[in-house]
């Protein structure tokens, strides 16, 4: 079964199962992943769902939209070329595993 | 009789978050959340956006899982209400009859719509907007409905009829003030909402009351307005503001007025007892008087205060003193607002209104006191900042949608 892979700023890693189309931030709520905080509850309002998305898998997500690009510039850890927001990227079809890794901070 | 060390009243967003941000800081002690509704503590405000429309899944409204509570030993205690507290002896009662003592109280109760206080208010399909049940019986409703008459203009009331209207049913939003949204924004953004609601079909009547509701067979069937005019309506969603839940703050004898009172630390009349949220009138730097604000960001910053003001994590003697933000969906648009402006605040427009994407700048004086964002989630962010950080801002500058917000601030 396809998944997502949370890894936490020490290292910890957790893998959880997940089907196509769920999304980053809501199996991570669902799951008790620490450090996705999601304020506004999936609106990309409140930019506090970042996570840098692995090199590796970023190609496979769909691109930044205008809302996410703005929001993501205020983020509270630094943005990076392969920051998203958890909340705007689901799994797609036929991907086998997304990695994130999880900032230090989100407010 | 039970004893455990913070119970929690109320699990909304608020308290919910007061119990986490309580287990995140180290606090050891047993906590108690209880809550009168049935659901997990759920997000409320896709209850009239995502939810009506179908696009949000119920399960996805959960604010955590259940195990989230049970492995932070949280006990949740929901479907119960808080029927008294006895201050004397630091027990809160439950409507069980169970008793529960605490070495801390926080009451984070929230707020529950007004009524319409008019002939036939109770009938049939005359709805408000606040529970997880509320936006059930709605998106039932709305799916058969035809006539759709939102009562106020406010953010409940207009995102509703935005979604109605995107259902193709027939909107008609009335008003008693002269314009839309009064109380939050300025006479641009409100109108800019309006007309864009308005370019769609739906219809709308400021400065109208409502004289009566007209029934048929128990059910709703049309409004009579102070104007005299009668409009058809098979569902009426009346969205005229709340009304905090401060009954058992008062019956307890704490200080209340027009929700309950508390100092710059959160703390009610009663040192052992705090409030939070929307039921909470707090002191606050952008305004002389106490405030009360009715948003996610208040409920959960506040509710991080308390959670480290109780484990000391900052002195006894911080203010509460986050900036408050707001976010509203209308259809296409998005609404965010930071901060907190007196209706009478000038106002500078930044970007193109006609072109759907500006940002409306509130000045005091040469203070600025808020930011009201239409899809310029750019000039949101920058604005949290800068009105935290108490930024000076020049006027002209700030007009100039050429620059970036975040980089016009003096530095004189």
């Amino acid at each position: 079964m396809p998944q997502i892979t949370y890894v936490q700023p020490s290292g910890v890693r957790r893998s959880i199962p997940v089907a196509p189309g769920a999304t980053v931030m809501l199996t991570a709520v669902a799951n008790d992943i620490a450090g996705i905080v999601a304020e506004c509850g999936g609106a990309a309002m409140c930019a506090t769902c970042h996570v840098y998305v692995d090199e590796k898998c970023l190609s496979l997500l769909p691109p930044v939209s205008e809302v996410e690009n703005e929001m993501l510039d205020s983020a509270a850890s630094g943005r990076r070329e392969n920051s998203r927001l958890a909340c705007q990227i689901a799994m797609p079809a036929g991907v086998e595993e997304i990695v994130v890794h999880i900032p230090a901070t989100q407010n | 009789m039970d004893r455990v060390g913070v119970v929690i009243v109320g699990s909304g967003q608020g308290g919910a978050q007061v119990a986490a941000s309580l287990r995140d800081e180290g606090y050891l002690e047993p906590i108690l959340l209880v809550g009168e509704e049935q659901e997990l503590p759920y997000q409320r405000p896709p209850l009239s956006k995502g939810y009506l429309t179908g696009k949000t899944p119920t399960q996805e409204l959960a604010l955590r899982s259940e195990g989230f509570y049970s492995s932070r030993a949280i006990s949740l205690l929901i479907g119960q209400r808080g029927l008294r507290i006895d201050r004397a002896a630091n027990q809160l009662v439950l409507e069980s009859g169970r008793t529960v003592g605490y070495e801390h109280l926080v009451l984070a109760t929230g707020a529950r719509p007004r009524s319409l206080v008019v002939p036939g208010a109770e009938l049939e399909n005359v709805m408000s907007l606040r529970t997880y049940t509320d936006a059930l019986a709605i998106h039932d409703r709305l799916q058969t409905a035809r006539n759709v008459v939102v009562v106020g203009a406010g953010f409940i009331g207009l995102e509703v009829a935005v979604v109605a209207n995107a259902m193709g049913r027939d909107v008609h939003v009335i008003e008693f003030a002269d314009r839309a949204l009064k109380r939050a924004v300025s006479r641009e953004v409100g109108g800019f909402l309006v007309e864009a609601l308005a370019r769609r079909g739906a219809k709308f009547s400021f400065s109208t009351g409502i004289s009566s509701l007209i029934g048929h067979n128990g059910k709703v069937a049309a409004i009579l307005t102070s104007a005299g005019t009668t409009i058809a309506a098979d569902l009426v969603v009346v969205g005229v503001g709340v009304q905090p839940n401060a009954e058992l703050a008062s019956e307890a004898g704490l200080k209340v007025d027009e929700g309950i009172v508390v100092d710059a630390q959160l703390r009610t009349s009663d040192p052992l007892i705090s409030a939070i949220g929307d039921c909470a009138r707090f002191p606050a730097n952008f305004c002389s008087n106490l405030v009360r604000l009715e948003s996610v960001q208040n409920a959960v910053d506040q509710a991080r205060f308390v959670a480290m003001r109780l484990t000391k994590k900052i002195a006894a003697d911080v203010k509460y003193d986050k900036l408050p933000w707001f976010w509203s969906d209308q259809g296409e648009y998005r609404l965010q607002i930071a901060g907190v402006c007196s209706s009478d605040d000038d106002v500078v427009i930044r970007g193109d209104i006609s072109k759907g994407k500006f940002s409306v700048l509130r000045f005091r004086g040469e203070s600025l006191t808020a930011v009201e964002s239409i899809n310029s989630a750019a000039d949101h962010m920058a604005a949290r900042k800068l009105l935290a950080e108490g930024a000076s801002v020049s006027r002209s500058l700030a007009a100039d949608a050429s620059q970036k917000l975040s980089t016009i601030v003096h530095t004189s």
